[in-house]
């Protein structure tokens, strides 16, 4: 047994040695058209024999420590502790919540117009990581396209203010609404499909509007994009030192206050702020709606579900065009921060980093996936260094995520229901 | 004439790229005809397999290596060596442990894998795309001077033949060896095949193993015949490749091959007649096609639902 | 107000049911029996729309149902159980049971959204129910608990009352008792005994425990190999010579 150990262990580490020394030990660069391979920094190489080492010795004692692993809880203080009663849990949960919306109200007030910007992001990605949860979390679909919704609201303000004039208030249910009929209309056909093609397909339908937009050149613009996109007005004034539309004011002036170019990013953050508050409360009431729990019944048994009734055809399809709809809003405000919009803010990637969230978060968990939100778009850009590492942090975690806690860092909670007895 | 030569030019282009994909689909199609999932790696695994090949011909060549045939067989066989033991880690790391659980969740632990893949070449070799040298130059070029003329160059008569030999060498393997009857057994009924005695996670492994090792073939074949890599290269390869194992049918190895010829002949049409532009939307409309009205694909077998 | 006529359904090369007739009148439980593989749970799954029969006519309160999608069997008031019980194990017990209820609630969401009365009253009528039937399985205590984490006997009678709160004509029970102990058993027997009497439900039963299905039975089914055997009172399968042999393998 224990030389079979060993011999496990020795083929692990030189597995380790095989994937890890070539890519990293031996580097290509392009000099004009010559190509040639120089080995990387000693430091490298020795992490690379280091890693094969701890292999070994991980799969040569993996049972002792496998023991010792079951054995930490012990340990640790509170695992003789009750888990919270659940209904406490939620009232906690809506506190935190609660909480982080007032800090987040008056936040901006007092840091720099850089972290308000970042901030506005954040709100951007809590939303359509909010949107997702519900086509992933609740109702179990895995959409690797979403991003196309998200695109759809983006374009939509774009197209709406370059050729209509329209402004932000008009292109924001505009979006939303287009983004979900376009959910509509692309989950019609693919609801059917099981889990995995759905995946599968959902991903081509995204690339195939990513596409579009790339090459729909006098639409769109194509790799170019679209600029000149408007900021949002407060009732008719707006935020920029002169007036651009005639019959709008300035909101400085009509205040009598200086001109101050953080008025106009404070007053982005703070509707991205509202939007996100009603994504979550609408999603949150949604949950404990008919519909909310159908989308869960599918998710756990779709053969029991239809057996009481359930359309399956329709529950999904609500979940896809509400999942859409908030996407479409999420995009609305995303081009009117960036005031310029391609084709290449809407990658593939942007729909991963967005499932990476709400799968961090805890498929269906709403206070998980918001904090899950806040870290994946914080952290790259309070350690510089850690932003490098971004994705490839994100894919590990990912996969340690499905291997150890499938549920999420909070899984969702069920809601007390409180019954009186019948007679 | 002129209209006959373009078409046949369409025509040997689309069958070497679908034999590659052909290749790399074989992956998917036997991972999922075993344990039901899709490997969302897989094109990283063929990503890393045209680096390597292309650090193994940089490196050889630098060392003095001159005798062309020498060079690409041993970056072949380094290719090989590399993607198989990634494969093989993959599934070992991020797979075997959530194998049997709810399917979306291999499939999310895949797609992880992926990104962190596509990464770690990325952090290690940086992100621009390098060029692959032009080893195998020259071909027959057909029709007059003055016209279009049509080319079959060296490099895709290798594809042809490489992707021939595998081919045979796997069916082969598949109908003949211990081995290849226990995979097919496995396929059947996983359940029963362990019953039987059969050492079932071995011969995932193996399944992951050889998939991987065609993808690394793939790769040294389609980085010389693009020109050039990055590490996005696998991305897109692999949902092509994906898209020809559905086309034909998944779980099914001609099926595979089959779906990659026809996806790469629809391509290069595309390309040849509309615009390169829109190739990557025929082969995802094809594939949003098939999925929708014939899951099971040209040459799958139907799936009854339990209940 | 059940007939089935000449059902059949092929799979492939294989006549997994052939010709098969039965019918079930009001306030009538009616059992299926007969060997593993007999192609019971075949004909279930017809009827409740699961699969599209080959051949034949399932007739519901007069109107052909064969072939139609299986949510819209359920709402006509046929609703069934599973061989292997299917209950939406993270969602709670009582969750469970409002789900079954969708076809009662108000399912607009923007009353949902508003909280229009109309939707808080049906609302609270479908916790009424809920709490209700999960009195009558003696469930009521673990309202709250998610579903997966009940004892094998109370996820059997939860997959019961989850059919009930949808208030069906008929209820059909693919093997109820599989898995109970014999004082388990003897519960459900009284159970659904009471569906019948109190809640004027008929009942199609599948199921292998001979007593049980003697005991309840006004009427029993044999199939064997998919094909119908014998059909008759209790008393008369007891004495039938190819139901005996069928079960006892030709000697």
């Amino acid at each position: 047994m224990a030389a079979n150990n060993y011999k496990h262990a020795l083929f692990c580490a030189i597995v380790t040695l095989i994937i890890s020394f070539p890519i990293l030990g031996l580097n290509l660069e392009a000099e004009g058209v010559k190509i040639t391979v120089t080995g990387a920094e000693t430091s490298t190489h020795i992490a690379i024999l280091l890693a094969a080492v701890v292999v070994f010795v991980f799969q040569a004692f993996r049972d002792s420590f496998m023991g010792a692993l079951g054995k930490l809880p012990k340990l640790n203080p509170l695992v003789n502790k009750k888990p919270m009663e659940q209904s406490k849990r939620v009232k906690l949960e809506s506190w935190i919540m609660t909480g982080l919306v007032v800090l987040a109200l008056f936040w901006p007030f007092f840091v720099s117009r850089g972290s308000v910007d970042l901030a506005t992001l954040v709100l951007i990605y809590i939303m359509l990581a909010l949107g997702l949860n519900v086509v992933v979390g609740l109702a179990g679909l895995l959409d690797l396209g979403y991003v196309a919704f998200y695109a759809v609201g983006a374009y939509t303000f774009a197209l709406l203010s370059e050729y209509l004039g329209a402004s932000f208030w008009v292109a924001l249910p505009a979006g939303a609404l287009l983004a979900a009929l376009f959910g509509l209309v692309l989950g019609f056909p693919v609801l059917r499909l099981r889990g995995d093609y759905l995946a599968i397909v959902t991903l081509g339908f995204g690339e195939i509007i990513r596409i579009l937009l790339n090459n729909w050149t006098n639409l769109t613009g194509g790799p170019n994009g679209i600029g000149g996109i408007p900021d949002p007005t407060l009732f008719g004034m707006e935020f920029g030192r002169r007036v651009k539309e005639e019959g709008n004011t300035s909101f400085h002036e009509t205040f009598g206050i200086a001109y101050s170019g953080e008025h106009k990013v404070i007053f982005l953050y703070l509707i991205a702020l509202v939007l996100a508050v009603i994504t979550a409360l609408v999603i949150r009431r949604f949950m404990r709606m008919p519909v909310g729990r159908a989308w869960e019944a599918l998710r756990e048994d779709e053969i029991a579900a239809r057996s009481l009734g359930l359309s399956r055809t329709a529950v999904k399809l609500s979940a896809f065009t509400i999942g859409a709809f908030f996407a479409g809003f999420a995009g609305t405000v995303f081009a009117s921060k960036q005031g310029f919009i391609s084709p290449e803010s809407f990658v593939f990637l942007e729909s991963a980093i967005i499932l990476a969230i709400v799968v961090l978060g805890g498929m269906g968990s709403q206070l998980g996936v918001i904090l899950a939100a806040i870290a994946v778009t914080i952290l790259p850009e309070l350690a510089r260094e850690f932003s490098e590492y971004r994705m490839l942090i994100f894919g590990a975690a990912m996969v340690l995520m499905m291997v150890w806690r499938p549920q999420g860092m909070l899984p969702m909670r069920r809601i007390h229901i409180k019954l009186k007895k019948q007679e | 004439m002129q209209d006959l030569l373009y078409f046949s030019q369409q025509l040997i282009n689309g069958l070497t790229i679908g034999s590659a994909y052909a290749l790399i689909a074989i992956g998917y199609t036997m991972v999922y005809g075993i344990i039901g999932m899709i490997n969302f790696a897989h094109g990283e695994i063929y990503m890393i397999g045209a680096y390597t090949a292309l650090i193994a011909i940089t490196g050889l060549t630098a060392l003095g290596a001159a005798w062309l045939p020498l060079i690409l067989i041993v970056a072949l066989v380094c290719a090989m060596i590399v993607s198989s033991s990634m494969g093989w880690a993959v599934e070992r790391v991020a797979y075997r442990p959530v194998r049997g659980r709810h399917r979306l969740i291999p499939l999310i632990s895949a797609i992880g894998m992926s990104i962190f893949l596509q990464n770690y070449v990325h952090l290690a070799q940086g992100s621009r795309n390098i060029g692959f040298p032009d080893l195998i130059e020259g071909g027959f070029q057909f029709g007059s001077d003055d016209a279009f003329q049509m080319s079959l160059s060296y490099m895709q008569i290798t594809i042809f033949i490489t992707t021939l030999i595998c081919m045979t060498a796997l069916s082969l393997f598949i109908s003949r060896s211990r081995t290849g009857r226990a995979c097919r057994a496995v396929s059947q009924d996983l359940g029963m095949a362990s019953l039987l005695g059969i050492d079932t996670n071995r011969i995932i492994s193996a399944t992951f193993i050889i998939g991987a090792a065609l993808a690394a073939v793939a790769g040294l074949l389609l980085g010389m015949y693009y020109g050039s890599i990055d590490p996005l290269f696998g991305f897109i390869a692999g949902l092509k490749a994906f898209t020809a194992a559905v086309l034909g049918g998944i779980g099914s190895i001609p099926g595979a091959m089959l779906g990659g010829l026809i996806l790469g002949v629809s391509e290069s049409m595309t390309s040849g007649y509309l615009s390169g532009e829109y190739k990557d939307v025929v082969s995802f409309g094809l594939l949003i096609l098939i999925l929708l009205f014939k899951p099971t694909g040209l040459l799958g077998k139907p799936e009854v639902e339990k209940i | 107000m059940l007939e089935v006529q000449n059902l059949s359904m092929r799979f492939g090369g294989l006549l997994a049911v052939d010709q098969v007739t039965l019918d079930v009148q009001e306030r009538e439980i009616v059992s299926i029996i007969g060997p593993n593989g007999a192609g019971k749970t075949t004909v279930f799954n017809c009827m409740s729309g699961f699969y599209k029969p080959s051949g034949g006519k399932i007739l519901f309160e007069g109107k052909e149902v064969q072939g139609k999608p299986d949510h819209k069997i359920s709402k006509l008031g046929m609703v069934r159980t599973f061989q292997h019980v299917r209950l939406f194990t993270q969602m709670s017990v009582v969750e469970n049971l409002l789900v079954a209820q969708h076809r009662h609630l108000n399912t607009n969401m923007l009353a949902g959204l508003l909280g229009t009365p109309n939707y808080k009253e049906r609302e609270q009528k479908a916790l009424d129910r809920a709490a209700y039937w999960l009195e009558r399985v003696g469930l009521l205590e673990l309202a709250n608990r998610d579903a997966g984490n009940l004892a094998y006997g109370q996820q059997r009678r939860l997959e019961i009352a989850r059919c009930m709160v949808t208030e069906p004509k008929l209820l059909m029970l693919d093997e109820p008792a599989a898995g109970l102990n014999p004082a388990e058993t003897k519960e459900l027997n009284q159970l659904i005994i009471s569906l019948k009497e109190d809640y004027n439900v008929s009942v199609v039963l599948i199921e292998h425990d001979m007593s049980l299905v003697m005991d309840i039975s006004d009427r029993i089914n044999v199939i064997n190999q998919g094909r119908p055997l014998a059909s008759g009172t209790p008393e008369e399968i007891r004495q039938n010579d190819d139901v005996i042999k069928a079960y006892l393998g030709e000697a």
